[in-house]
């Protein structure tokens, strides 16, 4: 489904990452681990359309990764990933309003009761419900997170980009958080990509866990290297554990 | 002893310590007024208390010899009239001009330029020119105060604009977006109590025009008549009506606050 093949991505004369070779298939859940700054959040921005590569290619089912965000890849940051103008509810109904054409994307009438219930029973999904008319500074961390995993889910993604979706959060909300998000996962057909720097999450969610790190160093030149997929794993939720490292 | 830096007032206090000026210097005003006028009864520049209210009952209540008018209420009316209507055009433009050339990068290089020049432009300078233009009347006292504050609201709209996290418009494009609705919801929403606070802030400016418009070519209007006044050096009438203006100013400035408020709850609540 997506492929990536001799990827590299620059910032001028920084290299962020090399030699990217990685095919992944629908349904996957991967997690993406490695040292804070080695470019896990560059490769989810490869993925939107925000970042451009720099070298190889990048495609989704055959076709080069389009250069801008769009509907059929979701994304919950680790903040400012809801409006935070608009209640529970009305984040959610946004979703479904940004998906028809026309110049506000409000709705009105039929489809708005339509897009309400339909907004209500994933909102109560997600354990909102008490809340739907509630902005969010009003929520806690892990129900903004819920939030913003509902708003993503309500535009169908194919796939669904995770950026340290809970890295703010206290460990016992997480779980709660880990089984909302496993369960969604296989309901929705979803490809997950999450980026965590807790390797037990990471094991624990994924059905295949990259570790990216660095395989050259310059100490002189501490940038002119980029950081690659190191590891590339099956874990234990896949049949049986495979350990194989990707040659770069 | 605490250290001074961690020194508060309790709230009541506060109040106290805040009204403690005000009150020295009305003081001040009445013990030197009183002292001046002991001296010379006919003395114009510290009139006393009394002989200002003699004044302003004289324009709010009793009509104009010469024009029939209430001088006082139809000069209030006049000068609202137009920094309103000065300040209404600067925020609609303002509001377009910033959300346009801080949302769109094709629009932003083709205007940030023009409108960071046209912010240096020192307004008053430009009243001759609009006075020739559009001629005494009131469209080139309003203009005035339009050009003289549209370049800040825009700027300010044009960089809160560009405040918003990035996370957002990315986060609505994956819902499928498209430009007109990202405008329209994410990002003209969140900046409308900006601009209640870009208006609340340009204010000043916008009474700093409307008295030089009024000063120099007017017949009428709160700005006309401390400039008309001063040739009798009626300082029982400068003073009120300076008194008066600091009253609408605060007015103004605090019910805007309270409708930002009112309005966006969920404002400063990040
Ligand atoms: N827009 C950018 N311009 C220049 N350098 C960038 C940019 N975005 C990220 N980088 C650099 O790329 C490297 C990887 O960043 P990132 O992908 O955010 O790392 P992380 O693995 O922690 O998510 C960092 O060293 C960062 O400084
Ligand atoms: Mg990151």
């Amino acid at each position: 489904m997506i492929t990536a093949h001799n990827l590299w991505k620059h910032y001028g004369d920084h290299t962020v990452l090399e030699r990217i070779n990685v095919t992944v298939d629908e349904g996957e859940f991967i997690t993406l681990v490695g040292a804070s700054g080695c470019g896990k959040t560059t490769f989810l921005k490869l993925l939107l359309g925000v970042e451009s590569i720099s070298r190889g290619s990048l495609t989704l089912s055959g076709e080069p990764i389009a250069s801008e965000p769009g509907p059929d890849r979701g994304i919950v940051f680790q903040q400012y990933s809801v409006f935070p103008h608009m209640s529970v509810l009305e984040n959610v109904v946004a979703a479904i309003g940004f998906r028809q054409p026309g110049l506000t994307g409000f709705l009105f009438g039929q489809p708005k009761k339509d897009a309400e219930e339909l907004s209500l029973s994933l909102i109560s999904k997600v354990g909102l419900q008490a809340a739907a008319h509630k902005y969010p500074h009003e929520l806690s961390g892990g129900m903004r997170q819920r939030l913003a995993i509902a708003q993503a889910l309500m535009a169908k993604p194919k796939i669904l980009l995770l950026d340290e979706p809970f890295g703010a959060l206290d460990p016992g909300i997480r779980a709660d958080m880990h089984t909302l998000v496993l369960d969604l996962w296989r309901e929705n057909n979803l490809t997950v990509f999450m980026v965590t720097h807790d390797l037990k999450e990471g094991f624990h969610l994924g059905t295949r866990l990259w570790v990216f790190d660095k395989p050259r160093i310059d100490p002189h030149a501490p940038e002119a290297y980029g950081a690659t997929i190191t590891y590339d794993l099956s874990t234990s939720r896949n049949t049986d554990v495979a350990f194989s490292e990707t040659s770069p | 002893m605490k250290r001074l830096i961690n020194l508060t007032p309790a709230p009541a206090m506060k109040w106290l310590l805040g009204l403690l000026p005000f009150a020295v210097l009305l003081l001040l005003y009445v013990v030197t007024s009183d002292a001046r006028l002991a001296e010379n009864a006919a003395d114009k520049l510290l009139p006393s208390f009394g002989s200002m209210q003699e004044a302003m009952t004289r324009m709010a209540f009793e009509p104009s010899k010469r024009s029939g008018d209430y001088l006082f209420w139809t000069d209030t009316a006049s000068s609202l009239r137009r920094l309103g209507a000065g300040v209404a055009i600067a925020a609609v433009l303002g509001l377009i001009i910033g959300i346009a050339t801080g949302a769109l990068p094709m629009l932003s290089a083709v205007f940030s330029p023009l409108l960071t020049v046209t912010s240096l432009i020192p307004c008053l300078a430009l009243l001759p020119v609009l006075f020739i233009v559009l001629g005494l009347g009131e469209l080139s006292k309003v203009v005035l105060i339009a050009i003289g504050i549209t370049p800040f609201i825009a700027r300010d709209i044009q960089r809160r604009t560009r405040e918003i996290p990035v996370e957002q418009l990315i986060k609505a494009q994956t819902l499928g977006a498209n430009s007109a609705q990202i405008i329209c919801r994410v990002l003209l929403p969140q900046l409308m109590p900006k601009l209640i606070n870009a208006v609340r802030l340009s204010l000043g400016a916008g009474w700093l025009f409307l008295i030089a418009a009024e000063a120099i070519a007017s017949t009428d209007g709160l700005g006309y008549r401390i400039f008309l006044v001063r040739r009798y050096l009626s300082m029982d009438v400068i003073l009120p009506y300076v008194a008066w203006i600091t009253l609408l100013a605060f007015v103004f400035d605090y019910l805007l606050r309270r409708i930002s408020k009112r309005l966006y709850p969920w404002e400063l609540a990040e």
